[in-house]
């Protein structure tokens, strides 16, 4: 299968959003809204759940399910306020040592007049720089779309896993195919040229994991659940100060 | 102070000596696109690359920023050598680098070094418009994130000009992860006390605007520029509606509460001179 066809199955209507990954693997999962500054941003959920034994502070980018949703939801592109609630949420799991989930599912951070007013750039750039600090390990998860700096704000972690036909990409294929060559029929060339499968990735050392994807998508919650619980129960083991400086030299090392 | 300049400018390596005009450039004749005048190109390089008619500020080359603002003779590069590469076999790539080099007679598209700026010593970085608008491929991220480390080894504050397009496509993936690695770079800078002023350029957009050009403790911005995430084009098209006049540029941006001045670039040495001043000493640390 060609990275176009990954693209295709990540882009599919009826995949699995984030909110199917956390009621499938977690239990209790109770919600929590808001970023104290502005409003509630429903393109990104987050909250308190358990991973067996381990309470897990969780974080997902939702797409939402029906059109209604998606709409209520903005297909999963947050705003500066989802950034910022995803960054409450972290420093919270911080403060009472709990591990921190992320689930990516977004074709980018919006793109938008009022995105921009409220500073979608500073946004990012602030889960960056918290996120490589944060004395709690993070686990990243990317189920569907991974689209660029949207997608790594939540994704600054110690180990990043994708599913099977998941993709992440500095840019959509298709803004590469117009601005690169101005034709955007060229969509199918640039989503090979910019590797963006999960196997080109694990290549590239980007992501140390990829979860294979059965028909009965039950078989895949099961096998995440397992995973994420032996992941989290040694990396809960270490010291704080060892998992950023894991975390840094995980991106450090990366080009050049 | 002229003599001098020059000696900067002068080549260092063959890259950049291939293409030395600087004679030919000072009787080239150059319409500034703000106003339509037609002047000779040394009027607008004597006022800081602004045109003298209308204010346009005109693009400055990286180097030339880096000289302005260090004290004669003292800025050293740094990663010199360093240049992009083409990691991923992307089509087109090399050919564009090449005329990136040419165009810009940089190796990647920021220069790194340490220099004495007003008696103090700094780690300044300065991107270049001229190497593929600026953008960020991984050994842009690589120079920058290295420049960090030396000044948090060295105790050095950071001033860095920010101009960028945004990531680097033709890097994929590994474009993107610069974002990261630079803002654990600037994390461990600021976790060490030390000072980092961003200055925003014309423009500085994507990725760029979403790590280091938002990360210092205090962000200048010239007259002008444009700041955003996403590009005024990309943001029309989602919205389908037409954008206000000013919006993104700096003076929004401030008001909007993102950055703390908007500057003069003539007044920009003076402004980090002061602050740089300023950050020498605490007080309420014991040193008074």
């Amino acid at each position: 299968m060609g990275a176009y066809e990954h693209l295709m199955q990540a882009r599919a209507n009826g995949r699995p959003t984030a909110l199917s990954f956390i009621k499938q693997i977690f239990d209790d999962f109770i919600e929590l809204s808001g970023d104290r500054a502005y409003g509630d941003d429903r393109a990104v959920v987050g909250g308190i759940a358990w991973l067996r034994d381990i309470p897990v502070t969780v974080i997902g980018l939702e797409k939402g399910g029906d059109t209604e949703e998606k709409i209520a939801r903005n297909f999963g592109s947050a705003h500066p306020e989802g950034y910022r609630k995803a960054l409450r949420l972290m420093k919270q799991a911080e403060k009472f040592h709990r591990p921190v989930f992320c689930i990516v599912d977004t074709a980018g951070a919006y793109c938008g007049i009022g995105a921009e007013e409220r500073g979608q750039g500073m946004a990012i750039a602030d889960n960056l720089m918290a996120m490589m600090a944060l004395k709690t390990p993070i686990i990243s998860l990317f189920i569907g779309e991974g689209g660029s700096g949207g997608a790594l704000a939540l994704a600054v972690a110690n180990q990043v896993w994708m599913l099977e036909n998941a993709v992440y990409s500095v840019i959509s294929p298709e803004g590469a195919a117009s601005i690169i060559w101005k034709d955007i029929s060229k969509t199918r060339e640039a989503a090979e040229s910019l590797k963006i499968t999960a196997d080109d990735l694990l290549a590239l050392g980007v992501i140390e994991r990829i979860i294979s994807e059965k028909e009965d998508f039950s078989q895949v919650y099961a096998e995440i659940e397992s995973i994420l619980y032996e992941t989290f129960s040694a990396l809960c083991r270490k010291d704080t100060s060892q998992l950023v400086q894991e975390r840094y030299a995980r991106f450090r090392k990366i080009g050049g | 102070m002229v003599l001098n300049k020059e000696l900067f400018l002068r080549p260092k390596n063959q890259l950049e000596g291939s293409n030395d005009q600087s004679s030919k450039q000072q009787e080239q004749l150059f319409t500034c696109s703000g106003c339509g005048k037609e002047f000779p190109l040394i009027e607008i390089k004597k006022n800081d690359y602004i045109c003298p008619f209308c204010e346009f500020y005109w693009k400055m080359p990286a180097r030339v920023r880096l000289l302005n603002i260090a004290e004669d003779d003292t800025f050293r590069e740094l990663d010199a050598e360093m240049e992009a590469q083409d990691l991923l076999a992307f089509p087109g790539y090399k050919e564009k680098l090449s005329v990136a080099r040419k165009k810009s007679k940089e190796r990647e598209s920021v220069i790194t070094g340490i220099a004495e700026v007003d008696g103090i010593s700094c780690a300044l970085f300065a991107m270049e418009s001229e190497f593929m608008m600026g953008s960020m491929g991984s050994i842009t991220g690589e120079k920058i994130t290295r420049l960090f480390e030396y000044a948090t080894q060295h105790h050095l504050p950071v001033v860095g000009f920010c101009l960028s397009g945004g990531a680097r496509m033709q890097e994929g993936i590994l474009s993107l992860m610069q974002m990261a690695k630079v803002s654990g770079a600037v994390q461990r800078h600021s976790q060490a006390g030390l000072l980092y002023i961003a200055v925003l350029q014309n423009p500085t957009t994507g990725g760029v605007t979403a790590s280091f050009a938002m990360e210092g403790d205090i962000i200048l911005a010239e007259k002008g520029a444009l700041i955003g995430f996403a590009g005024p084009r990309v943001i029309e098209q989602t919205m389908r509606q037409k954008l206000p006049e000013n919006f993104q540029r700096a003076e929004f941006v401030r008001q909007k509460g993102f950055i703390d001045i908007v500057v003069d670039r003539r007044h920009l040495k003076e402004i980090l001179n002061k602050l740089l001043h300023m950050h020498q000493k605490g007080g309420a640390d014991g040193s008074i």
